[in-house]
């Protein structure tokens, strides 16, 4: 048996935050789970992947992040406890349903797991911050540091949930998604796989202007957590000696490197570690900065809890000085020399390590970088370059994320714009209707097969109605590659895999011809054919991944 | 029970099973009744490049990274890589290289040698060590992939690791599925000699 189903309370074992999450869930009789792959998420749908038959639990990837979400609202509307898991542009896809849920609310409870990714280890788009999503949808959002508190918030937030009938968002970064510690295990609770439909319209239909009390709901709902947010342990003070006027307010991952900068500065500060990012506990805060001269906030990316403490210090402290993004960096993902660098300078202590003098001669070392590629002997180093030399000089080449997103760099070089899933075709569909018929510009849109089904057939659909000609390569390797080959539609687990070439020729695409990349002078041929036709046209190049 | 923290970095290149590594050391490390963190990344950064992950055992870890030049033993499965843990690395911290022999070739106009590499890990650290783990893992079992269990053989059985060996042989057990199980423990074990 996997180790993450022990029924052995009070053992510690050694967890991912992620899998923490899972065994969170799995503490709280999650019945009904959902995902899309992306990393730093991945691990848990691919945990729930491995163990749902063996929990009780049903699990699917579903095809998009909006679709997971719905689907879970769904099972939650029957009444069974879920969990929906996403990366950070997850939410974006999801967005569009996660608003009026917050206004109708859940039956069954409901977790969302986001994980956003400061320095884009895994992520090319942007470096989205989730915290956005606070104000934006009226959701609560709670921030764990370590994998305990990773299974302790989930707990926390299905109880939430349960309580105020609100989805909760649990928000993590890469550096406590992949964060192993141990974590002490509590009981698992199985519940049943079944529930009931009972008809509400008056909570389920998001009609006006019945829409407008649900908001006002929603407010009144927020507002009652905010109260429980003041009261809440996790968001916690470590008290320093009262003579101290300088206190630090944190949350995530930032709390760890806090506590690390004081013990290499070997100096005692309050902290205020927030395990709440939505609601704010503001009394608290208020009392925490009031009998302060100097706050610190330490956080990762954008300066959210700093214009809050702004904000609060108005009434509470207005002759508080307050540094935030002027000590800490606001792009990338913080280190404990960050911190430790921001204290040293409020504190006017000094660490015995020179970090600036050994950062400079580590820079003077200037190591050639090593760029991520294609696994040797993967499919695509034969379907590029086959590309790369059929296609004339010029041909624009459109990207998205996976791992055909590797062409970008050396030797290929083939990614011309790149951006989220679904929009290689679209980008495609209107730079052609943009360029002179008879120019002479030519676009090449890849698409991964996974991605072709999350947000590729609307694109694809558009190109159609629209009339543009765009050649759409989809490079099929049969499986969700970059994020650990999860199955999809195209490549699944059991039953009818659903034919990328298929669903083109249903929607009338006339050029459609699906090629094993190793038939090298066939594909060169069709790329030189398709590229000259006036319609849209489409290749399927396919060879599974070699990890498969 | 040890006053500091001991500050592991494992670099090398997508593919070299460092995540098994991470995972194997903080297992040894929890047996022992220690507190432990592992930070690694999964994704695009597996995908052929750079890749790092680090081990911090003691009292109590609060941070999963290591502070910048404050670690105490870089296990570098690859030499460019060993370089670039150099960030982490320190002679204050009295950081310990433990270096596979073995380069695997980044394009470049000024392509580094063996020698230079070894100079400059030495400006950042107490001593190098340098360990033919590929050639002998190529050589004995045919599999270079062992490299990262031969050197944590090496590293546990030479004390660079203030772990019991059959601490780390527990967690190899623990954590290396039962078919290839037999071929790292050889390789854990061929470090003894």
């Amino acid at each position: 048996m996997e180790e993450i189903l022990l029924q052995k309370p009070g053992k510690k074992i050694i967890l991912l935050g992620n899998d923490a999450i899972v065994r969170g869930a799995l503490e709280s009789g999650v019945q009904f789970v959902t995902t899309y792959p992306g990393t730093p998420a991945s691990e848990v749908g691919n945990t729930f992947f491995r163990i749902a038959k063996q929990a009780g639990v049903y699990f699917e990837f579903s095809v998009n992040e909006k679709v997971a979400l719905e689907a879970a609202a769904g099972a939650s509307f029957s009444g069974l406890k879920t969990m929906v898991a996403m990366k950070n542009f997850g939410l974006n896809v999801a967005s569009d349903f996660l608003l009026p849920l917050c206004y109708s609310g859940i039956k069954g409870e409901m977790v969302i797991l986001v994980a956003d990714d400061p320095s884009c280890w895994s992520s090319a788009q942007s470096e989205e911050n989730t915290r956005g999503f606070a104000h934006l949808a009226h959701i609560p959002i709670l921030e764990p540091s370590d994998p305990q508190e990773c299974k302790d918030f989930t707990k926390l937030a299905f109880g939430l949930s349960k309580k105020f009938k609100l989805p909760i968002i649990i928000r993590e970064t890469t550096r406590v998604a992949l964060q192993a510690a141990p974590v002490r295990l509590e009981e698992i609770v199985k519940g049943t796989v079944r529930g009931k439909f009972v008809k509400n319209p008056h909570q389920f239909s998001t009609m006006p202007p019945r829409v407008l009390e649900m908001k006002n709901e929603l407010l009144e709902k927020i507002a009652k957590i905010k109260q429980f947010s003041e009261k809440s342990p996790i968001n916690q003070i470590d008290r320093g000696p009262s003579s101290i006027q300088l206190g630090i307010v944190t949350s995530g991952v930032s709390y760890l490197y806090v506590k690390e900068a004081l013990k290499e500065l070997n100096i005692n500060l309050p902290i205020l570690k927030l395990g709440f990012f939505h609601p704010l506990p503001e009394q608290k805060i208020k009392r925490f900065i009031g009998g302060l001269k100097k706050v610190l906030i330490v956080e990762e990316l954008e300066p959210y809890l700093e214009k809050e403490v702004e904000r609060l210090a108005k009434t509470a402290n207005p002759k508080l000085q307050i540094f935030g993004k002027n000590v800490v960096p606001v792009t990338g993902e913080l280190k404990p020399e960050h911190v430790i660098s921001a204290v040293s300078k409020l504190s006017g202590k000094k660490s015995k390590f020179n970090f600036f003098l050994n950062l400079k001669k580590f820079e003077n070392l200037k190591p050639e970088k090593r760029f991520p590629q294609l696994c040797s002997g993967c499919p695509y180093w034969l379907t590029f370059s086959t590309i790369k030399r059929a296609a004339p000089k010029g041909t624009i080449f459109g990207g998205e994320i996976g791992c055909y997103m590797l062409a970008a760099y050396p030797p290929h070089e083939m990614q011309d714009y790149l951006f989220c899933m679904g929009s290689s075709s679209s980008i495609a569909h209107g730079i052609m209707k943009a360029v002179p018929p008879s120019g002479g510009q030519k676009v090449i849109a890849f698409v991964g097969d996974s991605s072709f089904f999350h947000a590729g057939i609307p694109a694809l659909i558009n190109t159609i109605y629209n009339k543009s000609n765009p050649l759409i390569i989809v490079m099929d390797n049969r499986t969700t590659a970059m994020t650990g080959q999860q199955p999809h539609p195209g490549a699944p687990v059991e039953g009818e895999e659903i034919k990328i070439e298929n669903v083109a020729r249903s929607l009338g695409v006339r050029h459609v011809k699906t090629l094993d990349p190793v038939n090298v002078k066939e594909l060169e041929a069709t790329v030189k054919e398709f590229l000259s036709k006036k319609e849209v046209s489409m290749i399927v190049v396919r060879r599974p991944c070699l990890r498969i | 029970m040890p006053e500091e923290n001991f500050n592991i970095i494992i670099i090398g290149v997508g593919g070299q099973g460092l995540i098994t590594l991470t995972k194997i050391l903080a297992e040894a490390a929890l047996s022992e009744g220690l507190d432990v963190k592992t930070s690694e990344l999964h994704g695009l950064s597996q995908r052929g490049g750079s890749v790092e992950t680090m081990i911090r055992f003691g009292p109590r870890v609060y941070s999963p990274l290591v502070k910048q030049g404050g670690a105490d033993l870089v296990i570098a499965l690859e030499m460019h890589e060993a370089l670039r843990a150099c960030y982490y690395a320190s002679p204050d911290s009295k950081t310990i290289f433990l270096a596979n022999d073995s380069i695997k070739p980044i394009p470049s106009e000024k392509p580094l040698t063996k020698n230079s590499i070894i100079k400059d890990l030495g400006r950042f650290s107490l001593k190098t060590i340098l360990v033919p783990a590929t050639e002998i893992c190529q050589k004995e079992m045919n599999k270079e992939v062992l490299a990262g269990i031969y050197l944590i053989g090496f590293a546990a059985f030479k004390n660079l690791i203030p772990l019991k060996s059959s601490s780390v042989l527990r967690a190899i057990k623990k954590t290396i599925p039962e078919k290839h199980l037999e071929l790292n423990v050889k390789a854990f074990n061929l470090a003894q000699n």
